[in-house]
């Protein structure tokens, strides 16, 4: 167990993109879930990637946070953090946030607590037994808790919230980390409209504070929030395209395997 | 609303106060009064609620990493055995030559013909290096096992099988005469402990004392633990470790310390039961002794802390109570309990008490919960 492995070393953007993947390929028993996969991502990008079912979003995902170790290909978090060779937590630490396809909140805690736990600081198990908020941490929470629209919830049971307000929550954690990239999995899946609407607002308030990476299906949505930003498609494993909305909503090829009815 | 845990209430503080004046008054009970006194507490019953207390410092360490962190040992019995039996070392050595045959050596060595102490019992006679290997030796152990465990992400009820396997191993070891340490008689024939006669009143309301202590320092430990971040995120680690993760948090290290410490407290219950009740043999290391302690947890109501006490004394004092009356109704009698509690009251005793009370009591005790968090 290396516990220096979970200090926080700066990372490196010197050369403009915080995240590299290259040729990236995943094979669980010969299916490829991953295909020489090149992707990166720029420092403060909100990046949006579709693609249909099985075209490898949630393991790439998986890759980048450690869960899935590429077949092949490397995988860097700046210049210096080579993603293939840490754990989970050391990733996170190293300040890459993750939201998942379901919410994952702690249920039997309540929403300040949920946030206390994700908030940025020495999560080693000592500093944690002796953790005391101060005041400007209490503020920090409270400014996170108006941000994801949860004012006047925070004692309430994140077990108790509706589904739309854990996937809030959710996002609020991952503030919480300040990390620098974070990747959000279908944050909309399953939320009515008008949620769905508020968090378009939420994404567009964090563009530019963070490097984002989404992973969505409703293309409503994609539109609201990639703006003019950048659209990767996936499809099988691989990029099939790479540009503004309506250039990939234009390409033939989105159009024939995705897109097109 | 967030609701405050009941031990953290003025009422919760209020009664542990109670709770531990009322044991520490036994004793004097039992030393002040004449035997034909209404009030005079027999040795034995003190005895049996010395055991208790016992068994009630197992069952709290059991809960810290069953209720608290949601893994669920079911070989808690080998750490309270070896606690027992590093202090029993202690208690043999003590025996000097006042044995059956008279030798400097326990009888059970005399038996197997040995002419010496094996290396592993040297520095025994000194009371405080057998104090130090009631918690480093079950401690390691639980270190050891905990770390290859928890490295292979081993868990759920994988994980509780490879406890039970490992207390049934340690007993079957320890069952052996030339493991050297008594074979299946285990030890027994305690004289004294520091000087005093082990069967002295003073001396019995003084390990009763000390076995109050440990258990009340225990409590307010644990309590102090669950209340701490380090809590919260035991609880992380029960209801959501891949987030724990993601967050940045290693769940080994957290899983490690609270299995290490747990293991540890159970060691000393282990520790200062075996003065108590006078004998220390492998049968503690049966996987049913483990499993029975898991009950006591349950029925209490796990996660609670206060609860795993009650439990371990509720059937503690059924099973002594049983055992006279109607031996071989027992067994059937804890199985059918546990039955019903998992089905009926899963919260166990100190879970559902709560809901049992008349409507305006629990009225009242929510405004003043509210009062007192905000």
């Amino acid at each position: 167990m290396s516990m220096d492995m979970v200090k926080r070393a700066g990372v490196d953007t010197t050369h403009g993109a915080i995240l590299y993947l290259e040729d990236i390929t995943v094979s669980f028993d010969g299916f490829r879930a991953l295909n020489n996969l090149n992707l990166d991502i720029s420092v403060g990008e909100l990046r949006c990637i579709i693609g249909p079912n099985g075209a490898g979003k949630t393991t790439m995902m998986d890759v980048i946070t450690g869960k899935t170790r590429p077949t092949s290909g490397s995988a860097w978090f700046g210049q210096s953090h080579d993603l293939a060779q840490m754990t989970e937590y050391a990733i996170a630490h190293a300040g890459i946030g993750r939201k998942f396809q379901r919410p994952t909140v702690f249920e039997q805690h309540t929403v300040f607590e949920n946030l206390e736990l994700a908030m940025k600081m020495d999560k080693r198990v000592r500093p944690t037994l002796f953790a005391r908020l101060s005041l400007e941490q209490e503020d920090r929470i409270a400014a996170i808790v108006r941000q994801i629209r949860l004012n006047g919830a925070e004692h309430r049971l994140a077990g108790l919230l509706s589904h739309g307000q854990k996937q809030w929550l959710e996002i609020g954690m991952l503030l919480m980390q300040e990390p620098q990239l974070i990747l959000l999995d279908e944050p909309v899946a399953g939320m009515s409209d008008a949620e769905t609407a508020r968090t378009a607002e939420l994404l567009n308030e964090l563009r530019g504070k963070h490097s984002i990476m989404v992973v969505e299906h409703d293309m409503g949505f994609v539109a609201e929030i990639a703006q003019q930003g950048k659209v990767t498609v996936l499809h099988e494993g691989s990029v099939l395209a790479e540009g503004r909305m309506d250039e990939v909503q234009a390409h033939d090829r989105v159009i024939e395997v995705y897109l097109g009815r | 609303m967030k609701r405050t845990p009941f031990l953290f209430t003025r009422l919760g503080w209020t009664l542990l106060v109670l709770c531990t004046l009322g044991a520490a008054l036994l004793p004097l009970l039992h030393l002040a009064l004449p035997e034909t006194h209404a009030l005079h507490v027999s040795g034995y019953a003190l005895g049996l609620f010395g055991k208790f207390m016992c068994y009630a410092l197992a069952a709290l360490a059991l809960d810290l990493v069953w209720g608290y962190t949601g893994i669920l040992s079911l070989g808690h019995g080998v750490f309270f055995a070896l606690g027992a039996y590093a202090h029993g070392m202690y208690l043999m050595r003590s025996i000097g030559t006042e044995g059956s045959y008279g030798s400097r050596l326990p009888d059970f060595m005399v038996f197997l013909d040995w002419k010496d102490y094996p290396w592993y019992w040297a520095f025994t006679e000194h009371f405080a290096y057998c104090m130090l290997l009631v918690v480093l030796v079950p401690g390691l152990l639980a270190f050891v096992f905990g770390y290859f465990a928890f490295r292979s992400r081993i868990k759920g009820v994988y994980f509780s099988i490879i406890t039970q396997a490992m207390t049934y191993a340690f007993m079957l070891l320890f069952f052996r005469n030339d493991t050297g340490f008594g074979g299946n008689n285990g030890f027994t024939d305690f004289k004294r402990i520091l000087g005093f006669s082990i069967t002295a009143p003073g001396t019995r309301v003084a390990l009763y004392l000390a076995t109050l202590a440990a258990l009340v320092g225990a409590l307010l430990l644990c309590r102090w633990i669950v209340g701490s971040k380090l809590g919260r995120v035991l609880a992380g680690v029960r209801d959501g470790e891949s987030r724990l993760m993601f967050i940045g948090y290693n769940p080994l290290s957290f899983k490690l310390f609270v299995w290490t410490l747990s293991a540890v407290l159970c060691a000393i219950a282990g520790a200062l039961y075996v003065p108590q009740v006078g004998i220390i043999n492998p049968s503690e290391m049966s996987p049913a002794n483990s499993i029975e302690m898991v009950i006591w947890v349950a029925i209490g109501g796990r996660g609670t802390l206060v609860g795993p006490i009650l439990g371990a004394f509720a059937v503690n004092g059924l099973k002594s109570w049983l055992t006279a009356a109607f031996p071989e109704l027992w067994l059937f009698a804890l199985g059918l309990l546990f039955i019903l509690v998992t089905l009926f009251m899963r919260k166990g005793i100190v879970g559902t008490l709560p809901a049992l009370l008349p409507k305006a009591a629990r009225r009242k005790e929510a405004l003043q919960t509210e009062e007192e968090t905000a």
